[in-house]
């Protein structure tokens, strides 16, 4: 049991999936073409698989294979979603809605934006984590030209209304931008039911290799056009140049397929492990918190909070057998706690308690009872060192008490 | 971040953990930090009255690995300290023995401060002279 090496960190990166790999594997040494090579076999082999992939990936999202654009990920997606619309519409306006509890990938690219003199409103959410749709549309003024909200929340997988924030737009003649990193690939969805007008997502958050990603721009009502972040060869209709990533696009396009096929056993596979762990952990420890809302959210994704252990401490009990992550300060650069946790009401003492569980396609039911078994253990270790706990088993108020801060 | 080995050893059989009776007059308990800050170090200290000598210390701690053998190892080294020497001890000597990286330098320091409040609580306890200095940091 002590070598077991349990895998619950699917919301930071998937393993690729073997059959991903093995259709990579002919684009590195025996077709080695660059896909925007037009005068020999080579050059028109590798253009192929690039348009075979983008059409598994466009059947994948609803859209049409023209209105991919590849990408390095979705944090390049988003980039060039949000600069280049903020770049092409510069006459129509300046002003973007996004939410608090994107990603940083939106976040830092709305402050860059505001210093190029764009106005940007962070709309807050309500304790499930949900944007509120009236605060939304009032938020709608004549300058504004996006709307970005992510489709599914990496911390805690909860799920946005798209197809109402999509309706909101669409009566407002306002684009509709979704980082939907963590959505493609594990639940269904349609960009042209949505009402999306462009979308960033990424080929590792889906069984395919890292390095490769999309920007799904619609072409057709609208016609949706974004300034080039990167200048070059002017290739993907000129909107991202820069050699394309012929054995990573393969891979994803694979990836793409297999989630077509395979995503709705998946997911009901998942979500009854994902429910179990849940339960199981509820049921063995006293305080312990669900954090957002539980019914619309990814099916993989649970974000617990263990009152009164810190979750660095905590992931330090099973860590070598366990990948998790934590919304403790500790594991973060910044020393701060997760703003998406804060942003749901959590106080700071929850936030730095939480651990997010992401599961996925390769997660076996012996692993999550390994992880049943050792969240178990290690709570209880932490419990039984904490100071908090034992004033709070022993009635103290500890809103009560004055720390010391430091 | 990998952990030190002492880090390690110090979380996974943590020294002296326990509660010892704050009520009792040769008792002296510190109690730093807060919950929103991460990390909360609980250090007390037994003192025997005659010789002025730590007889037993305590520990518990809500907080990360680092947190937690910082704390572990003051318990270790207050042991059979006098008050004068256990105030001389230095958070970079418990950086220093399990060396914690930069940023969890705050751990020490945490627990240098739980150390001197112990103390501190002890002389108030008795009315002795409060001979802790207020802590730098």
């Amino acid at each position: 049991m002590d070598n077991m090496k349990v895998y619950l960190d699917n919301n930071a990166t998937t393993p690729t999936d073997p059959r991903a790999v093995d259709a990579m594997l002919p684009y590195f040494y025996q077709m080695p073409g660059n896909a925007a090579s037009r005068n020999h076999p080579f050059g028109w082999e590798a253009e192929e698989a690039v348009d075979y992939a983008r059409e598994q990936i466009a059947k994948l999202i609803g859209a049409s294979s023209k209105e991919i654009i590849f990408t390095s990920g979705a944090t390049e997606g988003d980039n060039l979603a949000i600069k280049g619309v903020f770049e092409m519409y510069k006459r129509k306006g300046n002003h973007i809605i996004t939410l608090a509890t994107e990603h940083k990938a939106v976040l830092d690219t709305c402050k860059a934006i505001e210093k190029k003199g764009g106005e940007v409103t962070y709309l807050k959410v309500n304790r499930e984590g949900f944007v509120d749709l009236a605060e939304l549309e009032a938020a709608i003024k004549p300058n504004t030209i996006l709307i970005s909200i992510m489709f599914a929340n990496n911390e805690t997988g909860l799920i946005q209304p798209m197809k109402e924030i999509g309706q909101i737009c669409e009566k407002h003649g306002v684009l509709f931008m979704s980082d939907a990193t963590q959505a493609v690939g594990k639940i269904p969805l349609n960009v042209k039911e949505l009402g999306i007008h462009l979308m960033a997502f990424t080929s590792h958050k889906m069984y395919g290799p890292k390095g490769v990603g999309a920007l799904y721009v619609s072409r057709k009502s609208p016609r949706v056009k974004v300034t080039a972040q990167i200048d070059g060869g002017g290739h993907e209709r000129g909107m991202r140049s820069g050699t394309l990533n012929v054995p990573g696009i393969v891979g994803f396009g694979k990836a793409a397929e297999i989630a077509m096929t395979d995503m709705e056993e998946d997911s009901k596979r998942v979500s009854k492990l994902r429910d179990k762990l849940e339960a199981a952990l509820m049921a063995n420890l006293e305080e312990v918190y669900i954090n957002g809302n539980k019914e619309h959210r990814m099916p993989h994704v649970t974000n617990l909070s263990f009152k009164h252990v810190e979750g660095e401490g905590l992931m330090m009990t099973f860590n070598q057998n366990i990948a998790v992550s934590s919304g403790s300060a500790c594991t973060s650069a910044s020393l701060e706690p997760s703003y998406v946790l804060k942003a749901l009401g959590l106080g700071d003492d929850l936030a730095h308690s939480s651990i997010r569980f992401s599961l996925g396609r390769f997660t076996k039911e012996e692993e999550i009872d390994y992880t049943i078994e050792s969240l178990t253990k290690g709570v209880t270790h932490m419990r039984n060192l904490s100071p908090i706990w034992e004033m709070y088993k022993e009635g103290v108020d500890l809103d009560a008490v004055v720390w010391s801060e430091h | 971040m990998a952990y030190s080995n002492k880090v390690l050893d110090h979380f996974t059989n943590p020294r002296n953990v326990g509660t010892l009776d704050k009520g009792s007059k040769t008792v002296g308990t510190g109690l730093v930090g807060a919950p929103e800050c991460g990390d909360v170090m609980r250090l007390q200290i037994e003192v025997d009255d005659a010789t002025n000598v730590i007889k037993d210390a305590k520990f518990k701690t809500f907080g990360c690995g680092s947190a937690i053998a910082s704390s572990s190892l003051a318990t270790e080294w207050l042991k059979g300290k006098s008050i004068d020497q256990a105030l001389a001890i230095d958070n970079m000597e418990i950086v220093e023995e399990l060396a914690l990286p930069p940023v969890k330098i705050h751990c020490s320091v945490l627990a240098e401060d739980a150390i001197k409040a112990a103390i501190k609580d002890y002389q108030v306890k008795n009315g002795f002279e409060v001979t802790v200095e207020e802590s730098a940091h």
